[in-house]
C-alpha cells in the first residue's frame, strides 16, 4: 500500500502519563528522604540536596559554596583524594556536583549491587570531609587557574557580566566560581566554618531512585545517612531568596571589550519573578512561543529568516527568588545590532503589538505537554526532577498535574503575562564583541555604552 | 552478576534499508534513528563542510511538506536533532508514542523527496547558519583551532580525515545549490541508511510501520565507502598562537580504526592515563607536581582510523617543556611495565557500568538507537553490543602495554603548542608555526 503523501498523518491521543509513587520519611536527624522505585536498569541514583548554594556566600567570599562543595570528594577518614577517586572507580560510580543559586545537589548513580558501598562513600564524604588545608591550596589555585581561563571563554565572560549587572550586589549575583580576590580570601577554616554551618541534615534533602524497593532504600539510607548530625550549636542564616534585589531602572547598554572577536555574545533580559509564580505555567508557554524552543519567534527570526546566528533563545534561569529572564545568543560581529534590534522588537511584539497567534499557542503548549515523559527515562531523570520538588516546595502531584495546567494556558494568558513580566522599558543588553566594531551601531539603537571589564 | 544486553530484531527491505526494532516499554516514548552511512571522510579537498552543511538542509522541510521539518514534530512533542562526524551522519526524534507514524512519514519524505524543498534562499541562509555556527564553536573558543591544525598534520591532504567535519570557511562561501543534488542522489537513499525504532513498541507493528512508510523509496546503489592511509616518519611539531591565558600541549598518534585491534586497549589506556584523579597523568601533572591545570587522554575511534590524543593545560609560569617531558615519562612507564593489576580491576569495573549505564535511554545521542545503528553501519551486525563488551573485558594487562608500545612512539606524532598571541617562545622547542583557517 503507497503511502498517502498529501498531508502527514495524524498525531494520535496523547498516552497516559503516570509519575511513580514517591514515598516520604524524615529521619531521626531531620534529613528529608523521597523515594522512588525505578526498575528499568539495575541502577540506582542517590541525590543529596543541601542549602548551601552560591546564594549562600558571604559579600566577601564569592566562590566559598562552590569550593566547599568541591572540597567534598578530597578526602574523609583516612581516604585521601585519590583513594575516594579509586573508591568510587571501583563500583563504576558516576559522581557529581552542581552549585546552584540556592542549594548544592550531589549525585551519585551506581549499579543496585553496589548501592550499600555507594551510599556509605557519599556519606562519608558529604558529612565527614577531611577538609584538608595541602588539599584546599591545590582545588583553590585551580579554581583561580580556571578563572582566568574564563576570561577568554566568551559565554563565560556574558553569563558572569549579566548577573552583575541586574543583581549588583545581590548574593545572586555571581557565578558559582567567584572571583579572584574572593577566593584568596577565603581559608580552609572558612570552608569548615561554611561546612559546619550549612551541612545539616534538618535543613537537607535525599532522594533515592532505583531498582529497589521503598523499604530497602530507607534502610539504605537510615544505615548511610542515619548517624549524621545536626550541630549542636547550630548557626542562623537566611536564604538569598529572602533578600529583595535592588530595582532596575531605564534600558541600558555594556559592552565587554573583545578585540577583534568573529562574534559577539548577546545578553539581553532583566530581573523577572520567582520560580513560585502563580504564573509560571503560562509564563512556561510564553517563552516556548518566544524563544524556548527551535520554533519560536527569537530563534526563526534571528537564525532561520536572517542567518545571523547558529542558534538563539530565550529562557528564565529559575531559582527562589526572582530569576533572571534573557535572550541568549552568539551572532557574527557585522550582524551584532541588527539582531540586537530584532531580539528587541520581538520581546515588545509579544507583550501586545503582535500577540500569540492560536497555532503558536498551541505548538507550545503541545511541545511542553507531550514529550513530558521522555523526561523521566532514568533514575537519575527521576531523582533529580524529586529533588526540585524539595527546592521549590512543590506537591508530590506535580508532575502528575503539570500537563493539565500548561494546557489551560490561553492566548490571553500568554499576552498578560508578557506584559507583566517582560519590560522593554528594563532591558539590559550585554555584549561581549568586537568594541570597536560594533559600538557606533549599538549606541545609535539603545543610548550609551557602559564599557566594562570581564572582571566586572 | 548477568551481563547487560541489547536485544533487537532487523530485517532489510527490498530496497536496501535496514530496519532494527528494540523493544523497551517503561516509558511510553519511541526513539527513531536514521544513519546515512556518509560524512566529511566523503568529501573532497575544497569541497570540504558539505556533508554538515547537507545536514542543516535536511530540516528545511521536504516535497510534501516543505513548512520546515520542525514544527509537526514539535507540535507533536517529538524532541528532535541530527549530527555529522567524519564517518556518518545521523538523524533522531523521540516521540510519544502517539507521533510514531508521523515521525516515520517525516523521515521517509525528507529521504525519498528532498530535493524540491531546498530553495537557493534556504540554501543560502543555512550557508550562513552554519558559517555562524564555525564562529561560535571554532573560531571564537579558546583552542577551537588546535584540532584543524592537529588533523591537518596527521593526515596527508588527499587523505579524508585531513579536514574537520565543520569544513574550511571558504569551501563552505563557494557551496553551490547544484552540489546539493549530487550529493543527495548518491548518500541519501534507503541502501545507504539504517533505520532503528526503540521503546514502547510492538516489533511487528514497528516493521509493518517501516514497510509502509519506507518500502516505496527508490533504492539507489550503495555509494563506494572511501579508504586512505597515512603514516608519520617524524615527529612533527608545531605552534599556533590563540587568545588564551595559558599555554597547552596536544600530542597525537595514528591509533587503530573503531573495533579494530588494539582500539579498545587505547580507550582503556586513555581512562588509565587521565580519566580522574586516580590516573597517572593527573595524579602527576595535575595532583602531585601541579605543573598542569587539566589533563586529558583519548582513543579518537572512527571507521577509518583512529587517532590517540593527550593534551594537557600549563599552570601559571609553567613550561610545556617540563610538561611534555612528564608526559613522555608517564608513557614510558605504561610502555615498559604495563597496567598494574589495580589499574585493571578499576576499569573492569568501570566498563561493566558504563555499558550498562549506556542502555538507560532509548534515543538520542548515544542511547539505544543511536548504539543499534552504530553497529550496523560499522560492523553490519546490530548485535554487536555483546562483542563489543568482550572487547574491553578479555583486554589485558599484556594487551593494553602492547598496543601502547606498538602505538605511542616519539618518533611518529603531532606535537602542537598552542600559546597566547604574541608569545610563540612560550612553544616546545623546534615548533613550526602552523596556520589554520
Amino acid at each position: 500500500m503507497a503511502v498517502d503523501r498529501s498531508s502527514p498523518p495524524p498525531v494520535g491521543n496523547d498516552p497516559l502519563f503516570h509519575f511513580p509513587e514517591i514515598v516520604r520519611h524524615t529521619l531521626a536527624n531531620g534529613l528529608d528522604l523521597r523515594t522512588i522505585e525505578h526498575r528499568a536498569a539495575p541502577v540506582v541514583t542517590l541525590v543529596i540536596q543541601i542549602e548551601a548554594g552560591s546564594g549562600a556566600d558571604p559579600g566577601n567570599q564569592e566562590g566559598l559554596a562552590a569550593i566547599t562543595a568541591d572540597m567534598v570528594d578530597e578526602g574523609t577518614g583516612s581516604l585521601s583524594a585519590i583513594d575516594v577517586s579509586d573508591a568510587l572507580s571501583r563500583i563504576g560510580g558516576d559522581y557529581d556536583v552542581e552549585v546552584g543559586a540556592d542549594v548544592v545537589t550531589f549525585g551519585l548513580t551506581t549499579l543496585a549491587r553496589f548501592a550499600d558501598r555507594g551510599a556509605t562513600l557519599l556519606a562519608d564524604l558529604i558529612t565527614r570531609p577531611s577538609l584538608r588545608e595541602t588539599d584546599f591550596t591545590r582545588v583553590r589555585q585551580l579554581r583561580l587557574d580556571r578563572l582566568r581561563q574564563m576570561k577568554d571563554v566568551a559565554p563565560a565572560v556574558a553569563e558572569r557580566a549579566f548577573l552583575r549587572l541586574i543583581y549588583g550586589a545581590h548574593p545572586y549575583g555571581h557565578l558559582s566560581i567567584g572571583n579572584d580576590a574572593a577566593l584568596h580570601a577565603v581559608s580552609i577554616a572558612d570552608v569548615a566554618a561554611f561546612h559546619g554551618g550549612r551541612f545539616v541534615p534538618s535543613q537537607s534533602t535525599m532522594v533515592i531512585a532505583g531498582d529497589m524497593t521503598h523499604q530497602a532504600m530507607r534502610a539504605l539510607a537510615e544505615a548511610s545517612f542515619g548517624g549524621w548530625t545536626n550541630s549542636p550549636t547550630p548557626v542562623a542564616w537566611g536564604r538569598a531568596s529572602e533578600i529583595e534585589p535592588p530595582a532596575e531602572s531605564g534600558t541600558r547598554l555594556a559592552i565587554v571589550p573583545r578585540e577583534r572577536a568573529a562574534q559577539s555574545e548577546l545578553r539581553i533580559g532583566h530581573l523577572a519573578v520567582r520560580r513560585n509564580t502563580p504564573d509560571y505555567s503560562a509564563l512556561l508557554v510564553m517563552n516556548s512561543v518566544l524563544g524556548g524552543q527551535f520554533v519560536s519567534r527569537v530563534n526563526l527570526k534571528l537564525r532561520e529568516e536572517k542567518g545571523y546566528t547558529y542558534g538563539a533563545r530565550t529562557g528564565f534561569d529559575w531559582r527562589r527568588g526572582r530569576a533572571p529572564f534573557a535572550v541568549h545568543t552568539s551572532v557574527h560581529t557585522a550582524a551584532t545590532a541588527d539582531a540586537v534590534k530584532d531580539a528587541h522588537a520581538e520581546i515588545e511584539g509579544l507583550r501586545g503589538a503582535r500577540p500569540v497567534t492560536e497555532k503558536e499557542l498551541s505548538l507550545a503548549k503541545a511541545s511542553l505537554t507531550r514529550g513530558y515523559p521522555r523526561n523521566f527515562e532514568t533514575a537519575g531523570n527521576v531523582a533529580r526532577a524529586v529533588a526540585q520538588l524539595a527546592l521549590y516546595g512543590l506537591p508530590d502531584t506535580y508532575f502528575q498535574e503539570f500537563m493539565p495546567k500548561v494546557n489551560a494556558v490561553t492566548g490571553d494568558d500568554v499576552t498578560r503575562v508578557a506584559a507583566t513580566h517582560l519590560d522593554p522599558s528594563r532591558l539590559t543588553t550585554l555584549v561581549v564583541g568586537d568594541h570597536a566594531a560594533i559600538a557606533e551601531s549599538l549606541s545609535r539603537l539603545v543610548g550609551d555604552a557602559l564599557v566594562i571589564s570581564p572582571e566586572i | 552478576m548477568t551481563s547487560p544486553t541489547l536485544p533487537f530484531t532487523k530485517h532489510t527491505l527490498a530496497n536496501g534499508l535496514d530496519v532494527i526494532v528494540h523493544e523497551a516499554h517503561q516509558v511510553p516514548i519511541v526513539a527513531i534513528n536514521i544513519w546515512y552511512h556518509v560524512g566529511s571522510k566523503d568529501e573532497r579537498p575544497g569541497r570540504t563542510g558539505f556533508a554538515h552543511l547537507f545536514e542543516h538542509l535536511m530540516f528545511e522541510g521536504s516535497e510534501h511538506h516543505p513548512g520546515g521539518y520542525f514544527p509537526p514534530l514539535q507540535q507533536a512533542g517529538a524532541l528532535l536533532n541530527g549530527s555529522t562526524n567524519t564517518d556518518r551522519t545521523n538523524y533522531w526524534e523521540v516521540v510519544p508514542t502517539s507521533a510514531v507514524e508521523l515521525a516515520l512519514w517525516m523521515e521517509s519524505d525528507r529521504m525519498g523527496y528532498l530535493l524540491p524543498a531546498v530553495t537557493a534562499e534556504r540554501f543560502e541562509t543555512q550557508r550562513d547558519v552554519v558559517l555562524n555556527e564555525r564562529r561560535q564553536n571554532y573560531e571564537n573558543r579558546p583552542y577551537g583551532m588546535a584540532m584543524m591544525a592537529i588533523t591537518s598534520t596527521l593526515y596527508p591532504p588527499d587523505h579524508p580525515y585531513h579536514w574537520m567535519t565543520i569544513g574550511a570557511a571558504d569551501d563552505i562561501k563557494a557551496m553551490r545549490l547544484d552540489d546539493v543534488h549530487e550529493f543527495f542522489r548518491t548518500y541519501y537513499h534507503p541502501a545507504n541508511a539504517s533505520l532503528t525504532l526503540a521503546g514502547a513498541i510492538d516489533t511487528p507493528r514497528a516493521m509493518e510501520l517501516a514497510e509502509r512508510y519506507f518500502g516505496d523509496l527508490r533504492p539507489g546503489p550503495a555509494p563506494a565507502q572511501v579508504t586512505a592511509a597515512a603514516t608519520l616518519t617524524r615527529e612533527h611539531r608545531l605552534v599556533l598562537e590563540d587568545r588564551v591565558e595559558l599555554p597547552r600541549v596536544y600530542m597525537a598518534w595514528h591509533s587503530p580504526a573503531m573495533f579494530a585491534d588494539g582500539d579498545a586497549e587505547m580507550d582503556l589506556l586513555g581512562d588509565l592515563l587521565a580519566n580522574g584523579k586516580t590516573s597517572r597523568l593527573y595524579r602527576t601533572l595535575v595532583y602531585e607536581r601541579r605543573i598542569a591545570i587539566d589533563v586529558s587522554a583519548y582513543q579518537g575511534s572512527r571507521e577509518l582510523a583512529g587517532f590517540f590524543l593527550v593534551a594537557a593545560t600549563a599552570a601559571p609560569g609553567q613550561s610545556l617543556t617540563d610538561i611534555a617531558t612528564a608526559i613522555d615519562s608517564e608513557l614510558h612507564a605504561v610502555i615498559n611495565d604495563g597496567p598494574t593489576d589495580a589499574e585493571m580491576q578499576r576499569a573492569a569495573a568501570q566498563v561493566e557500568a558504563h555499558f550498562l549505564y549506556r542502555l538507560q535511554t532509548v534515543g538520542g545521542f548515544g542511547g539505544k538507537s543511536d548504539q543499534l545503528n552504530a553497529y550496523n553501519v560499522f560492523c553490519g551486525d546490530p548485535g554487536y553490543f555483546s562483542q563489543d563488551l568482550t572487547r574491553y573485558t578479555s583486554a589485558t594487562r599484556e594487551s593494553v602495554q602492547a598496543a601502547a608500545a606498538r602505538l605511542l612512539r616519539v618518533d611518529a606524532r603531532v606535537v602542537l603548542s598552542v600559546v597566547p598571541n604574541g608569545q610563540p617562545a612560550l612553544a616546545l622547542a623546534g615548533s613550526e608555526p602552523v596556520s589554520v583557517s
